[in-house]
């Protein structure tokens, strides 16, 4: 017997990293964090309820791409538009990477700039304590692309980043920075599965007074696979937002890590999941820790999961408040709607405050459609099942208000919609 | 118009006779009012003709024209031109005023097999009816009946009356809550909807209400019966005298009703 039929999966995927051109010292550095936390297994406390076989596996589970009749979400939206296919910058269906205020760099041409050697894999480290997580170091490694953002003003429209996704087995590695300087603002979209399985990776350090919005629509694709980590530091005056809309996938884990490091910096994130067993597995994990390290800080996590058929939704989201983080206001909501008892929903709260004037709150709630209000709309005229989708909005609503412009909002009410209408009864 | 024969009812939960052979027609054009102590089924017989799950219906039938009621769902109730005015209008997070009316009525025209009416109608209409109730822009955008005082709440249950312009009005203690300016108002509205095809049963504790909508018959009911038909005089004896003598009459405890 050879050696290497005596691997597992984890020790066959590690031997198998490779480290592309660019960022050498940063790359190593990942890969021996990786070598020293290993990959995650059953045992480690945040993946008790997310199986991370599938994304360990030296290969993706084949997922067949999803042929969708559906106009793109970002479509009507005057932006910028950078296409990924199969996890590979497109070029040609992609608009020239140019705008004013905004510097915008390939990873895969292995730029040698200065703020981007100093950015590149530093917040993913500062984010592996106290909780080790592995494939956000093996994307810091392996990454293959992605893009590289730098924002010096106010940018004239978002940058739209599309995920195509035309393989069976294409396992993309993607890898992005957002760098905003002091005032600066930006939008950045995503949207789209890219590939069977998916590793992605966002830094984004917002300087003093800078401004960063999200808004990602993971793909409709029934069988895709993703995990993917944002990674922010938020200083001085800053504001993150980021909000995300998944419906269906086999397994997705988003994990969002987030430093305040400066006083009076604002960090909501929020997620909307619709998922439906019927249409195959589902399964979805949004995983949050924020760490108030500064005065007068806010934070909001707006989560909501809306189950049938035997989906799972995960929430594991975290506030720590540290030493001398005076009047940081806290607050973290995470709720499931299940429209049947066959789905199920986790949810796993922490606060750990060490200042003593902080104002912090959470809650978690799992519920079935309100029966009062359903007669309600029913008494009105409006039929069970179109009562039963506007009652799935209502409860979604919250977590969409978090998106600030309403042309956003827009989009993705209509993308509801359309879910929604294609998974009655 | 409504025609409720001998309706006995049950709560399916636990094994408790609410409503014990309610006999009531309603003709058209007519305003009926019920009035009863607490307790006496009031609001049960309002749930049961409109279709909320929890009661069992162990004897007797419902009708509004042809539409057997205890046979059809919820929704085909309205569509069939029944409505019910809640007693607690239900809020509704994240769903806006007019898309909640738009949708309700216009799945009530699909179920009737006509067109929906076009963004710019629909509009025009809300508009109107809304202005004669003094609702403004803003409570049409905001969420239903979120943060929303209890007269404007009442207020929008008819103004979802007036648009969904039904035959069949059921107004549950729509007095409840409100203060006289606030009443005279809902009144008004509920007094421009009375029409020859149109018919209401106001259900209230007081007769307060009825001075304002003016009733063509008075029912009392108790211990889940109508134990009373007269004209407006009939609850103006009750205002005065209360309830105490037309139980003994018909030999009910007080305890009981």
């Amino acid at each position: 017997m050879s050696a290497v039929e005596k691997m597992t999966p984890a020790e066959t995927r590690l031997a198998r990293v490779s480290l592309p051109d660019g960022f050498g010292p940063q790359r190593r550095a990942a890969l021996e964090r990786l070598n020293a936390m290993g990959l995650p297994g059953r045992r480690d406390e945040y993946w008790r309820w997310t199986n991370p076989t599938d994304f360990i596996a030296p290969d993706p589970v084949p997922a067949a791409p999803f042929s969708d009749d559906e106009p793109e979400i970002f479509g009507e939206i005057d932006r910028l538009k950078i296409v990924f296919r199969d996890g590979v910058f497109d070029a040609e269906a992609s608009d020239e990477l140019a705008m004013s205020g905004v510097e915008i760099l390939r990873l895969a041409d292995a730029p040698d700039v200065n703020w981007a050697s100093s950015l590149y894999g530093t917040l993913e480290a500062n984010g592996q304590d106290p909780v080790k997580r592995p494939f956000a170091a093996l994307n810091t490694a392996s990454a293959t692309d992605g893009v590289l953002i730098r924002v010096t003003g106010a940018a004239e429209k978002p940058v739209s980043l599309i995920y195509t996704h035309e393989s069976e087995t294409s396992d993309p590695i993607l890898h992005h920075l957002v760098k905003l300087e002091e005032g600066a603002e930006i939008t950045v979209l995503e949207n789209g599965p890219a590939g069977a399985r998916f590793n992605k990776l966002m830094e984004v350090d917002v300087a003093k007074g800078a401004k960063f919005h999200h808004i990602r629509v993971q793909g409709r694709d029934h069988e895709r696979r993703a995990v993917t980590s944002i990674f922010t530091r938020v200083a001085e005056e800053g504001l993150f937002k980021s909000f995300t809309l998944t419906s269906n996938g086999v397994l997705t884990r988003n994990e969002c890590v987030i430093d305040i490091v400066g006083d009076d910096a604002n960090a909501h994130v929020a997620g909307a999941a619709l998922g439906d067993g019927k249409t195959g597995k589902f399964h979805h994990d949004d995983t949050v820790f924020i760490t108030h390290g500064a005065e007068r800080g806010e934070s909001r996590q707006v989560f909501k999961k809306v189950l049938k058929n035997g989906a799972e939704g995960i929430f594991q989201g975290k506030i720590l408040v540290k030493p001398g983080a005076q009047k940081t206001d806290g607050y973290q909501i995470s709720q499931s709607l299940l429209l049947d008892e066959n789905s199920q929903f986790l949810a796993k709260p922490e606060l750990e405050i060490y200042a003593d004037d902080v104002q912090c709150s959470h809650g978690s709630t799992t519920g079935a459609i309100d029966e009062t209000a359903l007669f309600y709309l029913r008494s009105r005229g409006v039929p069970e099942e179109e009562a039963t989708a506007l009652l799935v909005l209502s409860f979604v609503a919250d977590a969409i208000e978090e998106i600030e412009e309403e042309r956003f909002r827009d989009a993705i009410l209509t993308r509801l919609e359309g879910w929604l209408a294609r998974h009655r009864g | 118009m409504l025609d409720i024969k001998n309706l006995h009812v049950k709560l399916e939960e636990e094994d408790k006779q609410i409503l014990k052979g309610v006999n009531l027609s309603v003709e058209s054009g007519k305003v009926h009012a019920i009035m009863g102590p607490n307790g006496s089924g009031k609001s049960t017989l309002s749930y049961v003709l409109s279709g909320r799950d929890g009661y069992e219906v162990t004897e007797g039938e419902a009708h509004l024209n042809d539409t057997d009621l205890l046979d059809s769902e919820p929704e085909e109730r309205a569509a069939a031109g029944l409505f019910l005015a809640f007693q607690y209008p239900v809020e509704i997070p994240g769903v806006g005023n007019m898309t909640f009316l738009r949708t309700a009525l216009n799945a009530q025209r699909k179920a009737r097999g006509e067109e929906e009416i076009s963004a710019g109608d629909f509009l025009k209409l809300v508009r109107g009816k809304a202005k004669s109730l003094k609702i403004d822009a803003d409570m049409l955008k905001r969420p239903v009946n979120v943060g929303f005082s209890g007269g404007e709440k009442k207020r929008n249950e008819i103004l979802q009356m007036a648009i969904l312009e039904p035959k069949m009005c059921i107004l549950d203690e729509t007095d409840s809550g409100l203060d006289v300016d606030a009443m005279r108002l809902v009144a008004e509205g509920v007094n421009a909807l009375r029409d020859e095809g149109r018919s209401f049963l106001v259900i209230t504790h007081y007769q307060r209400l009825l001075d304002h909508i003016k009733p063509d018959v008075v029912h009392i009911m108790a211990d889940g019966r109508i134990i009373e038909t007269g004209g407006p005089e009939l609850a103006l004896e009750v205002e005065k005298n209360g309830y105490a003598d037309l139980l003994a009459k018909h030999g009910i405890s007080e305890v009981m009703a």
